[in-house]
């Protein structure tokens, strides 16, 4: 078959429209949007095409109508992160970046704080850290205000304002002088989390024990143990005894039952008792016989 | 003529395993008195941080969301396993080249169970589909990562890029 002139122009144009087209297929693409917010991406040229959308965290793609804008409704591009976007019209392709930013909004705390249990009046021995994310689960970066509080049965309150840095806020508290539970509570932006710390007696404070003649034995006991903010010591707490008569020691490890621990040991003349409890050291008496 | 190839080969092959390692640059830790942070730890946290790198510039690369497991977790693992899903939808998938690591460790909670890392990291992106490549692109990209201890390694919570 031979062509005319006429015919191989119209060959030409029609293999070449396609490319000049593709060739003006442009998009102006916004730097940066709000997670989960609405937008949109204006093209030129002519035909159709698609938009793909794609970073580490979330990949999307449109169908579009070159030279118009392509709507992205709210709540459909919604990770942060920096993604590529490609438009392709056929045999030509552009390609830019956009920024998704956290939205400033917080929705959720991640909340670690620790211990779940400690003794009462310990310096700094509670510790809190809040990671503040926004609604789709994105790490709000922004400087956002922290409020750690934390609310005992007794004594003050603590509260600690933080300004959070890249995302995350942190404190430490003491614990109170009383035992009890007592809420440990992180909020910012109307969002609140909550934790339960239990605060217990600490050691035993001032062991003090007295001795009297029980028959033939010697019945030693304490005074009501009480750790140093005066909370009794929980009952099981170990205390020893140590009775050192003529060179020859004897030691009985007593639970603490209703704040007292007691025990009979031999009865010697001019024997010495004394006790302890952990790293605590009681007073210590001399058996004279009476 | 043969071993004039041979050894351009072998001076070459160097060179090309050493173009795929991304420089890294590691900052002094900057932890404002959090916790502080044993060098064991510190060096095992950016090993298991470089490496989770890895394993995602592999998983998008090849869409198989089950190697994510090993490096991340919770937040991280289940939006970079969603991308892999959506990757597949659309037929594509991604090629990251890390070109450098600029990172420093800027946060060790008090309790010792999370760990923030600052990195600006330098990369190529690019769209494929199969083995056509759509585009490339640069990408000059500060990322925040919270790490969190597993039984073995340190796990990636939280990866994600901020606006410079």
């Amino acid at each position: 078959m031979r062509l005319g002139p006429a015919s191989l122009l119209s060959v030409f144009v029609l293999a070449a429209a396609p490319f000049v087209h593709a060739q003006s297929a442009a998009m102006n693409l916004p730097q940066n949007i709000t997670a989960g917010s609405a937008f949109s991406i204006p093209t030129s040229g002519s035909g159709q095409g698609t938009i793909t959308i794609v970073g580490p965290a979330q990949a999307l793609r449109r169908n579009v109508q070159l030279g118009e804008s392509v709507s992205f409704p709210a709540g459909v591009l919604y990770d942060a992160g920096s993604y590529v976007v490609v438009l392709d019209a056929g045999s030509s392709i552009s390609a830019g970046t956009l920024t998704v930013t956290p939205a400033n909004q917080p929705a959720t705390l991640s909340f670690l704080a620790e211990p779940s249990r400690l003794p009462v009046s310990l310096p700094d021995g509670i510790s809190g850290a809040a990671y503040v994310f926004d609604a789709y689960h994105n790490l709000i970066t922004q400087p956002l205000p922290v409020a750690f509080n934390l609310t005992g049965q007794a004594g003050a309150d603590q509260t600690r304002n933080v300004t959070s840095a890249n995302g995350v806020a942190w404190t430490r508290m003491n614990s109170a002088a009383k035992e009890g539970s007592a809420k440990f509570i992180a909020s910012v932006g109307g969002v609140s989390s909550t934790r339960i710390i239990e605060e217990v007696p600490g050691d035993p404070c001032n062991l003090i024990i007295s001795a009297k003649p029980d028959g033939a034995n010697v019945l030693v006991a304490t005074a009501p143990v009480r750790d140093c903010s005066g909370n009794p010591v929980p009952d099981g707490t170990i205390v020893t005894f140590t009775e050192n008569y003529n060179g020859t020691q004897s030691t009985a490890d007593v639970p603490l039952k209703r704040d007292i621990a007691s025990v009979e040991m031999p009865a010697h003349p001019g024997a010495t008792i004394s006790v302890a409890s952990g790293v605590v050291a009681g007073n210590e008496v001399r058996w004279e016989g009476h | 003529m043969r071993r004039i190839l041979a050894l351009a080969c072998a001076m070459a092959l160097p060179a090309a395993i050493h173009a795929q390692q991304p420089n890294v640059q590691v900052q002094s830790p900057d932890l404002h008195g959090s916790r502080q942070l044993e060098k064991l730890t510190e060096a095992s946290v950016i090993r298991d941080y470089l490496e989770s790198w890895q394993t995602l510039d592999q998983a998008l690369d090849q869409n198989q969301a089950q190697l994510l497991g090993a490096d991340f977790a919770g937040t991280a693992l289940g939006k970079f396993t969603d991308t892999i899903t959506d990757q597949t939808k659309y037929g594509i998938h991604t090629r990251y080249t890390e070109r450098g690591h600029n990172l420093q460790i800027v946060f060790y909670s008090p309790d010792g169970l999370s760990i923030q890392i600052i990195d600006t990291v330098d990369y190529d992106e690019q769209v494929m589909n199969g083995e056509k490549v759509l585009a490339t692109q640069p990408m000059h990209a500060r990322y925040v990562a919270v790490l969190t201890p597993s039984q073995t390694r340190w796990m990636v919570r939280v990866l994600q890029t901020e606006a410079q």
